[in-house]
């Protein structure tokens, strides 16, 4: 395992090109919570006005419904929910000019290709250490839709948030190599 | 008899509404900061095994992060999940009061005071708007034949509850059908529920009794052998089949998808197999605390 690659939010044209599935990130800089109704949300506003709502446009967006501040920090616990159930909006929002996602699982092939068209990225978070991730959150600030309670469209300022890349903007797909590599092994085992 | 996590809630003085709902109220507070020991116990030990660099890097934050939350007092997760609350009452017990009201305040407390976040809504289909108290509970009253009360508590989290499923098999597949159930169904969702996972199986009863059968397997300390020794072997060979697959921590790769895996068996109708498979994360919160003296004698 290679040292961890410190990337500066929002990510460049650059960076994003050159991250390859495996690497391990640490990012800092400004990232955008959305979630389910969020990205309902986010995409109506899109379909009405024809571009991102919140200058949202080369931003990356993380998957994650935080607890309330405590012990001193932003918030108490800030970790990934599960990206695929926001894979029905994630092509549109790529295309409209968010450049990264942050969450945990596999995504629909439909993401991947997004990632692929807008050189753009999937990061896997380690899910169930959210007490850890949020360690590396050093602001939060509500931008939008305070009535989703925990869903609401926040700007979360992290350092050094750690996270994997699993799908790359070249077709690479992490979650997906794992399974096949896992499935190649037990195939040769069994012979 | 069992207490998996908290050694501070003692047994009752008197069994009723009001006590039931303060003893749900600690180990809510409990659950949501502090990692099951048992929990803790089997990633200390598979990190001792894991052969994978980044799934071992994984297993060290699960441990970093149980030790920050309980220092803190800061939730292990940020979803602090759904309430799920099983009281069981024997013979020699009554239960006087309005339980599942009290049993809601109490959560609506716990879940203000403890600054967790509120996961439910008003209605899966007509009314999606988050109540912003987190309740209601989940809460089911059973009756039971040994003496004394017990009540379990889950938090239960979002992203392992949706991995999870009821499959009413043909009782020809066998124990072959439901292992290949089970691996099948853990490389298709392992990585929602984030692993290393504790399964909880549940085989027999009927399409609805089989879910519960699942979920309260949950309830038993890792490493726990079933009671039967065949279905112990099964356990073992399940939980073998599943880290085979190498999907790993966090499903980034490795030795070590599941922690453990527990079935929980019932009687069935000659035409069914049914089974529930209920994943639980490695966040998994629960406690199990017997309410009454009588129980603990």
């Amino acid at each position: 395992m290679s040292e961890p690659r410190s990337l500066t939010l929002p990510l460049s044209r650059e960076s994003l090109a050159s991250l390859r599935i495996g690497d391990e990130v640490l990012l800092t800089g400004p990232l955008y919570t959305m979630r389910d109704a969020g990205s309902l949300r986010a995409l109506e506003a899109l379909t009405a006005e024809g571009a991102l709502p919140f200058n949202l446009a080369g931003q990356t967006l993380f998957y994650v419904g935080p607890t309330p501040a405590a012990a001193g920090r932003a918030l108490g616990a800030v970790g990934p929910t599960t990206a695929s159930r926001m894979d029905f909006a994630t092509p549109a929002l790529m295309d409209a000019g968010i450049v990264a996602t942050i969450g945990k699982g596999k995504r629909d092939l439909s993401v991947i290709e997004a990632c692929k068209r807008n050189g753009g990225v999937y990061f896997a978070c380690v899910g169930g250490i959210a007490a850890l991730l949020a360690t590396h959150v050093r602001g939060a600030e509500t931008i939008a839709w305070d009535d989703l309670g925990t869903e609401a469209l926040r700007r979360l300022d992290v350092v050094d948030l750690p996270a994997f890349v699993a799908i790359d903007s070249h077709g690479g797909d992490l979650y997906r190599t794992i399974e096949e590599n896992a499935i190649n092994a037990a195939t040769t085992d069994a012979l | 008899m069992i207490s998996t996590s908290n050694d501070d809630i003692r047994p009752l003085t008197a069994l009723n509404a009001d006590t039931v709902a303060a003893c749900a109220y600690d180990a809510i507070r409990h659950c949501a900061t502090h990692l099951r020991p048992d929990m803790l116990a089997a990633v200390r030990e598979a990190l001792i095994r894991e052969t994978s660099p980044r799934a071992r890097s994984v297993l060290q934050s699960v441990i970093d992060n149980a030790a920050i939350a309980a220092n803190d007092g800061v939730p292990l997760c940020q979803d602090t999940g759904s309430v799920w609350i099983d009281v069981e009452i024997g013979p020699d017990q009554c239960l006087p009061g309005d339980l599942f009201s009290n049993i809601d305040a109490a959560v609506a407390r716990a879940y203000d005071e403890g600054r967790l976040r509120y996961s439910i809504v008003a209605d899966a289909l007509v009314d999606r708007r988050n109540t912003e108290t987190n309740a209601p509970a989940f809460c089911e009253i059973h009756l039971r034949p040994e003496p004394g009360a017990r009540l379990s508590v889950m938090l239960k989290g979002g992203g392992s509850d949706n991995a999870s499923r009821v499959a009413m098999l043909v009782p020809g597949v066998g124990r072959a059908g439901i292992l290949e159930t089970v691996v099948s169904w853990v490389r298709q969702k392992a990585a929602n529920a984030c692993p290393p996972l504790f399964i909880g199986i549940g085989v027999g009863g009927t399409f609805d009794t089989v879910a519960h059968l699942a979920k309260t397997a949950l309830l038993r300390p890792i490493g726990t052998p079933n009671a039967d020794r065949e279905v112990a072997a099964f356990e073992q060979e399940l939980l073998a089949a599943v880290n085979a697959t190498g999907i790993g921590p966090a499903a980034l790769g490795g030795d070590t998808t599941a922690l453990g895996v527990a079935i929980n068996t019932a009687p069935c109708h000659i035409a069914a197999l049914p089974m529930a498979i209920n994943m639980g994360c490695i966040a998994l919160r629960s406690a199990s605390i017997e309410l009454t003296e009588a129980a603990n004698e």
